[in-house]
């Protein structure tokens, strides 16, 4: 990788792990449960690196991570190449910002908008009344409010218009990077549109960088410049957006990509081949942790980690690409 | 094919009385499903589409007033039917599988005895032959070891798992119509696309009519045979799948479908289509045509009573637009 040419990544992972300890029974010994393990990824500034993998696979651990919600267990998390652990949570808070899902239980009800939007400035101790609400107008025109919402309630906006407020509230603090957790799942179809049109400009007009977790890969490839594929706590394929969708390498992401249903009348809903369930991560399976479900198994993938395998487009963790790489 | 329908549905109306007035929050809606149909009906939040599906297996609230012109299911009028005969029905040749597993499996019950409850209440069937359907059915779901399933309970279970015992538990009478309200919307892609590859295998298996309720366009297009696109309370356009996708007619529809991102037609990053404004308030009285304040097409005409436009194959909407003189898609 030619790192050296580039500018540092504005973000920066390389072995993040988190383990949780859960106990499954009252008096049972509690077990460690490796949410995260072992997670190398670069974001570079004013990409948009999509995240998707399915549920219980350690999406949104890594995202606390990021905003300095968990610590990891091990491991480093670099923004602009200095150390986060060493630096202030005040200061993460203020380059590091979230949206997140569901814009009903994101926002305070008892606040008015005005408050809900100053309150990262209040926190902070940034300006004073009169230059906070003039914030406050800025930011409503940026994310497209009327000005007459900011002395309402969450409960008197409708759906879009909150997540528009939650988007107020994390861009206030002007900060370079925003962790999207599934930001427009909770809406509906029309609004949803409306919110990816408005994060797509805001990128522009603010040279953001996001990290975009979502589940509908549709949504992922219209956005994301980049592309990583989580599986049980590790990234298994990570790769530009283009590349990974019109040449996915991991069978994961190849069976993630069939599961996708485009609305098209003339097919009917594919065959994911992913026969067996989502496997405990609290005891997951030896060698490849896919190799259960995995429709081109070999021997070797029961026992053995899969290799790292990087190139020029990103990185594959399988088997299959490791032999083709010592055949060539 | 003269058969009697499985379901008709003619100018169903609900309302739901509030402080503020009446809210109509379905208006006058008609569709009809034969056996081994799909019918799905696609809407957004407040369209009115699961409170129609409550009401065709009679578990609205009583202080919603419910009123049509027709509600039949195979030839019986539902409407009026005394509860204990509409007991009869639910359950067992009509059944409902929900969105959320969780909150729709009894958490103090095992899998076992929540399968098996409705074949003991409707079949003369003792507990040990009641056991053994629950387990070729569970198996028919795909779930391994059935068998050791059957003592366990709601929370030991995955969401997947859970949604596919709900499946089972619909067809445990082998139902003649199941009605399906967001099946696999708290699901991720990979149970979803399994979950309901299954759902359309077994319809065609038992030959039952399926009534799907979705928001996602993807759903619709994949199993859907015939298709409602409902707004503000009512159905605006239907039609088979093919005819509703590739030459949607009411300008909603066009709205919606410009709105999702679709892999090789919208281009990465560019500006996806969107439907301004706000769905109207319901409450009080509603006139013309409901989408008109967010509508490109809209003119003065909206505001009195819309035509339904039809094509000889089934096709229809209702805007004052015709095909002719419609915009371009």
């Amino acid at each position: 990788m030619s790192a050296a040419a580039s500018p540092p990544p504005v973000l920066e992972l390389s072995g993040v792990t988190k383990t949780y300890r859960v106990k499954q029974g009252l008096f049972s010994r509690p077990k460690p449960l490796r949410a995260v393990g072992g997670v190398d990824l670069r974001i570079h500034k004013k990409d948009v690196l999509g995240l998707v993998g399915e549920s219980g696979c350690g999406k949104s651990t890594l995202a606390k991570i990021l905003l300095g919600l968990e610590a990891p267990t091990s491991g480093r998390v670099m923004v602009d190449g200095r150390e986060v652990s060493g630096q202030d949570r005040t200061l993460l808070a203020r380059r590091i910002q979230p949206i997140f899902q569901d814009p009903y239980s994101s926002l305070n009800p008892r606040k008015s908008i005005e408050d809900i939007i100053t309150l990262p400035l209040v926190v902070h101790k940034v300006g004073d009344s009169a230059s906070r609400e003039q914030a406050v107008s800025k930011m409503l025109d940026l994310v497209g409010l009327p000005q007459r919402v900011r002395r309402g309630y969450p409960n008197q906006l409708s759906g879009g218009q909150r997540q528009r407020v939650a988007i107020a509230r994390a861009l206030v603090m002007k900060p370079e990077i925003v962790i999207c957790d599934e930001p427009t799942s909770a809406l509906d179809v029309s609004v949803q549109s409306q919110i990816l049109n408005l994060l797509g400009d805001l990128r522009q007009e603010l040279a953001l960088t996001y990290l975009f977790i979502s589940h509908n890969l549709a949504v992922i490839e219209h956005l994301a410049t980049r592309v990583a594929v989580m599986y049980l706590g590790r990234i298994v394929e990570e790769a530009t957006a283009a590349d990974l969708f019109a040449e996915p390498r991991h069978p994961y992401t190849k069976a993630l990509l069939a599961s996708v249903l485009t609305p098209d009348p003339s097919m009917s809903v594919p065959d994911t081949q992913l026969g067996a369930s989502y496997p405990n991560p609290i005891a997951p399976p030896g060698g490849c942790h896919f190799h259960p479900r995995c429709a081109a198994i070999r021997d070797i993938c029961r026992t053995v980690p899969p290799p790292h395998v990087s190139d020029a487009k990103g990185h594959v963790d399988c088997h299959l690409y490791a032999e083709r790489t010592q055949a060539a | 094919m003269s058969e009697e329908p499985i379901l008709a549905v003619e100018g169903l109306t609900i309302d739901i009385p509030m402080a503020q007035g009446t809210l109509h929050a379905v208006r006058g809606i008609d569709f009809e499903l034969n056996r081994g149909e799909t019918l799905c009906i696609v809407g957004e939040s407040g369209s009115g589409k699961s409170l129609t599906s409550l009401a065709v297996m009679g578990l609205l609230p009583k202080r919603l007033e419910c009123t049509a012109r027709k509600l039949a299911f195979c030839g019986t009028e539902l409407q009026g039917l005394p509860p204990s005969a509409m007991r009869q029905l639910r359950g067992n040749r009509m059944a409902m599988i929900f969105q959320e597993p969780m909150t729709s499996l009894n958490p103090a019950y095992t899998i076992g005895d929540q399968l098996a409850e409705a074949l003991l209440l409707h079949r003369r069937v003792g507990k040990a032959e009641a056991r053994t359907r629950a387990v070729e059915l569970l198996g028919k779901v795909g779930i391994t070891a059935a068998e050791s399933r059957l003592s366990q309970y709601p929370h030991q279970l995955s969401g997947g798992l859970r949604q596919r015992v709900m499946i089972a538990m619909a067809l445990m009478c082998e139902p003649e119509l199941v009605i399906a309200d967001e099946p696999t919307t708290a699901l991720d892609v990979t149970i979803q696309a399994q979950i309901l590859r299954l759902l359309v295998d077994l319809q065609r298996e038992m030959n039952m009519a399926m009534i799907l309720v979705t928001h996602d366009l993807g759903v619709v297009a994949r199993v859907a045979d015939k298709v409602a696109v409902m707004y503000a309370g009512e159905v605006v356009e239907q039609g088979t799948a093919r005819e509703i996708f590739e030459n949607p007619s009411h300008p909603y529809t066009q709205g919606l479908l410009r709105c999702i991102p679709v892999p090789g037609r919208t281009k990465p990053g560019e500006h996806l289509g969107s439907i301004p404004g706000i769905v109207p308030s319901l409450i009080g009285k509603v006139e013309g045509c409901a989408f008109r304040t967010r509508c490109d097409l809209a003119e003065s005409a909206c505001a009195k009573p819309i035509p339904i436009h039809e094509t000889e194959g089934g096709h229809s909407w209702r805007c004052i637009h015709s095909h002719m003189d419609r915009m371009p898609a």
